[in-house]
């Protein structure tokens, strides 16, 4: 590894003198092509997206405080709502995720950088735009989309509040941003691997950010092509949803969720693979059962295609059809479940520390089963009837996706943080953001559940007095979690600035090759392929 | 691809791979539209979305089922913005499987303009809309109405033979849509 170390300086030096026209200020932003500083970016922007979607939270928790209308209309109630959702998954989960694959992907399979480094640059730079659309609605005379991010017709073309363009257009650009990302993913790990590394030596993070990117090329045409009909049906007389012209709007539900339910895998899986990263690292012992992780990933994936009307059951469908959707759904409990008995298995009898990533990781292991459980519950068609649009639905989502996948970015993120700047974070203030994160976060959503129960429907500004107190405590608990995540950029700020100087492997059970290279990272990684030897898995 | 020294020469190259996710990407953008399709031919073999029958069947005298009666029930909705008055005459008839019958809808423009109005039907439980057979519906074309102008519409159906004998009540929705404009010549 010593020896690795002084390649990589020498190839910095190397490298120093034929690339130092590497640009300074804003344009290095704008025009990079290096994949860390595109990976920086997309991190910056997903967690400043996070915030953003995290402020308008934060407005329906307040409204939400106590029964009656006290802050907000209910139109603008619904834009809220709508608003969320959408910057959320497209803005905040699925960029932080980029974030990752494109610092990390390069280094863990000894890559320069990734394949098509221009065109990566174009799929972040058109994102903020996207955002800039979306969100610039809120300031208009029509107010911003009120339709739900999941934009059922008719309420988004013939009830549409007049938000539909710049909705439909802001979809289609962040689409063509993740389509983009993608291709270079499966480019990157199809043909820069270093010579050596077969797919199975290949480590679990980069085959969970492999399937997904198949998942992303796969689905979200298709999500393009369901908004671009919707474009039509509201502006150019198109019937695709309109029963008057003979189309049919049920037709919607199944083509969004034929994207929608992959979309949640696209969403979860690179947690997989951050997590089953992490785990290992901290338990001391390799990760258990590595080739069953690659199937299940898999598994999940190709399943995930044909589940999607368990989003639809209240609609009115067959008998067989809510039969076949059902125990199509709750299969993919098998291979979810192999994954959690794997991480399980990995830390048992393991030599295990508690750092940061490692409590975020063990976290996510917990709360993601409970998603995971409530999950398994929303699967069943007849109990689906009660639970169908209520909180339940609210907690079990929140829970696969804050405490799921959001988590996993935390551990993440904490447990390359070193290699990122170059600096250890502060101890005392990360745990405080872990500790404040986990009390406030299952106060926020645990009793989300007992909510749904007792038939509270989600997307509602007001509600009846018999929901008050939950509510007051769930509300609570959301300003709390909101605060909490105000630490987190603490920490990397301060982590930026200074701290203790961190070594270039500072987690003594980590493996990967990212911890052969110094700390920070230099600007240039692997420019030569690193030999493959160790016998992994 | 696993083999550690052909390694290099093995790989497709980056563009090769490129190309064929792009076909990929444009596939997937294409199939969700062929969804549009291939739902309705789907929801035809299936019933799944309730449809009936969008010309008009020919009455096969095979004879009447009287072991048993079928509730056809009959409810109007005016789609959003258009102002006329529009319900079933009777709103339940009782027919056996088999038996023809001829019901009446009445509509009126309560406004001020011309309008031309489509009716669009749904039969519930979805399952039973292939069984109902429409001989003669004024859902088959549109109706125009003058401002003020009212008309008695008619249906003349029967209920398939083949109905499954565990449905016996059968809910017939009328949406009636303003198409003025927009309608077909």
């Amino acid at each position: 590894m010593t020896t690795n170390t002084i390649n990589e300086s020498l190839d910095e030096v190397h490298h120093d003198e034929h690339h130092d026209h590497k640009m300074t200020g804003l344009k290095r932003w704008l025009f990079t092509t290096n994949h860390k500083d595109i990976g920086t970016l997309y991190l910056w922007f997903s967690f400043i997206m996070l915030l953003t979607g995290g402020a308008l939270a934060m407005v329906i928790r307040a409204e939400l405080f106590q029964p009656g209308l006290q802050i907000v209309e209910p139109d603008f109630f619904n834009q809220l709502t709508t608003v969320h959702g959408l910057i959320m998954v497209f803005g905040a989960i699925m960029p932080a995720f980029t974030g990752f694959a494109n610092w990390m992907l390069p280094m863990m399979i000894g890559a320069p950088d990734m394949a098509l480094p221009r065109m990566n640059n174009w799929s972040f730079w058109i994102l903020p735009f996207a955002f800039a659309i979306l969100i610039s609605s809120f300031f208009m005379e029509s107010g911003a989309p009120n339709f739900g991010w999941t934009f059922y017709a008719p309420l988004s073309t013939t009830y549409s509040n007049g938000s539909t363009a710049f909705f439909v257009f802001a979809v289609h650009i962040m689409g063509i941003s993740s389509i983009m990302g993608a291709i270079n993913i499966v480019v990157t790990i199809m043909n820069l691997r270093a010579p050596g590394m077969t797919y199975m030596k290949m480590p679990l993070f980069v085959w969970t950010f492999f399937i997904m990117a198949y998942l992303l090329i796969a689905v979200m045409p298709v999500l393009a092509g369901v908004v671009t009909m919707l474009l039509t049906d509201t502006y150019f007389g198109t019937s695709f949803f309109d029963a008057a012209g003979g189309g049919d709007p049920v037709m919607f539900q199944h083509i969004f969720w034929f994207f929608g339910h992959p979309e949640v895998y696209i969403m979860i899986l690179p947690a997989f693979g951050i997590v089953s990263t992490i785990i290992p690292a901290f338990a001391r012992k390799k990760l258990f059962g590595y080739s069953s992780m690659v199937y299940a990933t898999a598994s999940i994936a190709l399943l995930s295609f044909i589940v999607w009307a368990h989003h639809m059951f209240t609609t009115g469908m067959p008998l067989f059809g809510e039969l076949f959707f059902m125990y199509c759904t709750m299969l993919i409990a098998v291979p979810t479940g192999v994954k959690v008995f794997n991480w399980v298995a990995t830390m048992w009898r393991g030599s295990m520390t508690f750092e940061i990533p490692m409590l975020f990781s063990i976290a996510f292991v917990i709360l993601f089963t409970i998603g995971g459980f409530s999950g398994l519950m929303l699967a069943l068609t007849p109990v689906d009837f009660q639970y169908h649009d209520t909180y339940f639905v609210v907690a079990h989502f929140h829970y696969v996706l804050v405490t799921g996948s959001l988590f996993s970015i935390y551990a993440g993120a904490y447990f390359w943080l070193p290699k990122w700047t170059g600096h250890m974070y502060s101890d005392t203030l990360s745990k405080w953001h872990f500790w404040c994160s986990l009390i406030s976060v299952n106060l926020l959503f645990f009793p989300m559940h007992f909510l749904g129960l007792a038939g509270m429907p989600r997307r509602i500004p007001d509600y009846a007095l018999q929901f008050a107190d939950f509510n007051k405590w769930v509300s609570i608990g959301g300003f709390a979690f909101g605060l909490s995540q105000l630490i987190f950029l603490a920490v990397v700020i301060k982590c930026i600035r200074g701290g203790e100087k961190a070594p270039a492997k500072p987690w003594d059970g980590a493996e990967g090759l990212e911890w052969t290279v110094a700390s920070p990272a230099p600007y240039h990684t692997f420019s030569t392929p690193p030999p493959i030897n160790e016998d992994k898995h | 691809m696993s083999n550690g020294t052909a390694h290099r020469t093995n790989k497709p190259s980056n563009s090769q791979v490129i190309k064929k996710l792009v076909l990929v990407v444009f596939a997937m953008f294409g199939f969700g539209f062929a969804l549009v399709p291939l739902y309705d031919v789907f929801c035809d073999i299936t019933g799944l979305n309730g449809k009936t029958n969008t010309v008009a069947a020919l009455y096969t005298d095979d004879g009447i089922d009287t072991s048993r009666s079928v509730k056809v029930q009959f409810i109007t909705r005016m789609a959003k913005g258009i102002p006329w008055q529009f319900e079933p005459v009777i709103n339940e008839v009782s027919v056996h499987p088999g038996e023809m019958k001829f019901v009446n809808f009445y509509a009126k423009n309560i406004s001020q303009y011309d309008i031309v109005g489509q009716a669009v039907p749904s039969v519930s439980p979805g399952l039973a809309a292939g069984y109902f057979q429409k001989i003669e519906c004024f859902c088959f074309t549109q109706q125009p109405l003058k401002a003020g102008e009212e008309v008695k519409m008619g249906l003349q159906f029967y209920v398939d033979r083949e109905l499954p004998v565990e449905i016996n009540t059968l809910t017939l929705s009328y949406t009636l849509y303003d198409i003025s404009g927009k309608e077909n010549s």
